[in-house]
């Protein structure tokens, strides 16, 4: 068996003192991908921001180890050096900060973490740029001001764009399919199959199976009421889309 | 010392024999001593300091002053500067201003020793800025700037307040005379050492057509009142304004602006952003005043404040007084803190927090910053602003 890269035990989190995660059991091996899926406000994006350590999402009991060390000892910079990143549901504009030259301090802090030299600009460019093609982003958006004014799926490119910089361990993709239309939903999956790889696990949480059709996920599991009700392969994807959550939860109890 | 000992220290040094000057300029100098003498030193009882209290006088020895000034070595074609007071008929000494309204102007006028008129020949566009640099070592320094900007010129003045440590108090006043389509720009850089105070005056009238972009920085002094009085006096002539203030500490930044819309289709527009750490007081009152038949006119005022600490305070008084009908008018005020959002986006990316915060503040200066004209100025004043923001904690 391949590396445990995410166990999550027994995990319970509330936000505004109101309980959301009541009981979450999630293990995530090196180079699979599981698919969380769930209807409203069953805590998919709870889990997401808890594993990224966001203020506010306080947990009050259970354990999250990442590549067996605990997780949420760690700060949100030291998570994301030590190779999480979360690809945002809403990514934050921020004016006068550059799209370019936030990556750029972005990837040199993970680096320099890992004991790599910083790229200087003329490397961090070429790389970025070659990216972004990938991306079928255009440059226009390197220049700009971090998200400001780019559309929902100019922003979600820009997070893929992030993830293939600073290629994490394990990718965790909050809804990054919402608001995307098909092809541009089809560049964004083909950015995270890119990534795949032996080392590398992504936890993608969605609340539809269309970005399963390109992103096609090892294990799919159910999150209902704050705990995983069902877990299963691709075809449990499949029927949650046919026959939706109902059933689910009735078996659940 | 305490402030009514400044005001008798100052009374005293008004009482001192003074050398015979040209007509005009004892005139000038009388009225403003009477001035001085009639009001005092302002207290916050005045509406115009209410909150900037002068009890910081007590910390600087106000005689002997001592001023380094550094005048541009190697002037261009259409340019001269001749020292003040004057005599000459093409002086515009006194043009701008009003003495029985400022306090700090009447002194200056009564007690400058040094100044300096820079005149712009008509229809010259100079390339490069003209940069005055004052360095205030000891004492109470007065010093005056004259420019005269020819109708149809260009050019851009950098007058920078920085010492090299002292405690002293420099009070300098600005007379910018804008002729007919003259286009200037006033750089006014304050990096005054932290246990300095500084007073610094810009009085602006505008001929038709005339364009004044004014950009204040102010990073230093215990305390730093600028004060701007642009007079729009022919049509269709504007007035930017704009500003970046910082303080720290227990360091106090004051703003104080006028815009006088005296005539139809004048435009002005301004926009200050304050960055307040510790115990700072931030202070911007922004007077736009048209008067009657002034009409057509297009105003609009933006001051924005970031506190980065509990104890930092900022005082924000837009004053409109608006006598003509047909006018467009705006003004937006707005305080806050460091996006916590954005601050958790940048660290979830690697970045450590004193970074993330460090460049979520630039950014907030950047808006202001990218306003001024030389690039070489930017940048050196984009790293003293990283430099402070790297100690601001």
């Amino acid at each position: 068996m391949s590396e445990l890269v995410l166990e999550i035990q027994d995990l319970h989190a509330r936000v505004d003192a109101k309980p959301i995660l009541r009981g979450v059991d999630l293990v995530i091996r090196a180079g699979e991908v599981h698919a969380v899926m769930g209807p409203n406000g069953s805590g998919k994006s709870t889990l997401a921001n808890v594993l990224a350590g966001r203020e506010g999402y306080e947990v009050t009991r259970g354990s999250v180890r990442f590549r067996g060390k605990d997780l949420l000892a760690l700060t949100p910079e030291e998570r994301a050096r030590a190779g999480v990143f979360l690809a945002f549901q809403y990514p934050v504009e921020i004016p006068g900060v550059g799209n370019s030259y936030f990556m750029k301090a972005s990837l040199n802090a993970v680096r320099t973490s890992r004991g790599q030299p910083p790229l200087d600009a003329i490397d961090f460019l070429a790389l970025v740029k070659e990216k972004a093609k990938q991306l079928e982003m255009d440059q226009a958006f390197l220049n700009r001001s971090v998200n400001e004014g780019f559309s929902g799926g100019e922003k979600k490119r820009n997070e893929i764009l992030q993830m293939s910089l600073l290629e994490p361990t394990l990718a965790v993709l909050d809804e990054t399919d919402s608001g995307l239309d098909i092809d541009a939903l089809r560049v964004v999956a083909n950015g995270v199959n890119r990534l795949r790889s032996p080392e590398r696990s992504v936890l993608a949480i969605t609340h539809y199976q269309r970005l399963l059709e390109y992103l096609v996920p090892d294990h799919t599991h159910v999150l209902i009421g704050g705990r995983i009700a069902k877990s299963g392969d691709r075809s449990l994807a499949l029927e949650l889309e046919k026959r939706g959550y109902a059933w689910v939860e009735a078996e659940a109890g | 010392m305490s402030t009514s000992a400044a005001e008798a220290a100052f009374r005293k040094a008004l009482e001192a024999p003074r050398p015979a000057e040209p007509a005009r300029v004892e005139t000038l100098r009388a009225e403003a001593r009477q001035a001085f003498l009639a009001q005092g030193l302002p207290t916050t009882r005045h509406e115009d300091w209410r909150f900037t209290p002068l009890a910081k006088l007590d910390k600087i020895e106000l005689g002997s002053p001592e001023l380094v000034v550094t005048l541009p070595k190697n002037l261009p074609a259409g340019c001269t500067i001749a020292p003040l007071p004057s005599d000459s008929e093409r002086s515009s000494l006194g043009v701008c201003g009003d003495p029985k309204r400022r306090p700090f102007e009447a002194l200056n006028m009564a007690l400058f020793d040094r100044g300096w008129q820079i005149s712009i020949a008509p229809g010259t566009k100079l390339e490069q800025p003209i940069e005055l640099w004052f360095d205030p070592r000891h004492g109470a320094s007065h010093v005056r700037v004259v420019v005269e900007a020819g109708a149809g010129s260009r050019a851009v003045i950098v007058e920078r307040h920085a010492g090299s440590g002292h405690a002293a108090l420099i009070n300098a006043v600005t007379e910018l005379c804008v002729r007919r389509d003259a286009e200037l720009s006033h750089v006014l850089v304050q990096e005054l050492p932290e246990s300095s105070l500084g007073f610094l005056t810009v009085l602006a009238r505008q001929d038709a057509g005339s364009r004044l972009a004014l950009h204040s920085i102010a990073l230093g002094a215990a305390l730093a009142r600028v004060e701007v009085e642009a007079r729009l006096e022919g049509e269709d002539a504007s007035a930017e304004l704009d500003g970046l203030y910082l303080g720290r500490g227990t360091q106090h930044q004051d703003h104080h602006t006028t815009i006088d819309h005296a005539m139809p289709r004048t435009r002005s527009r301004e926009l200050f952003k304050g960055i307040l750490d510790g115990r700072a007081h931030g202070v911007f009152h922004g007077r736009i005043h048209v008067r009657p038949d002034a009409q057509k006119i297009d105003a609009a005022q933006t001051n924005r404040a970031l506190l980065l600490a509990d104890g930092a305070v900022v005082d924000s008084k837009p004053q409109l007084e608006i006598y003509a009908d047909d006018v467009k008018c705006s003004h937006g005020a707005s305080v806050g803190q460091l996006d916590s959002d954005a601050l958790f986006y940048l660290r979830s990316r690697g970045l450590g927090e004193p970074e993330a915060r460090a460049l979520l503040t630039s950014a907030f200066a950047s808006e202001v910053l990218e306003k001024l004209p030389a690039s070489e100025l930017r940048a050196h004043i984009e790293k003293d602003l990283l430099g402070w923001l790297g100690g601001a904690r």
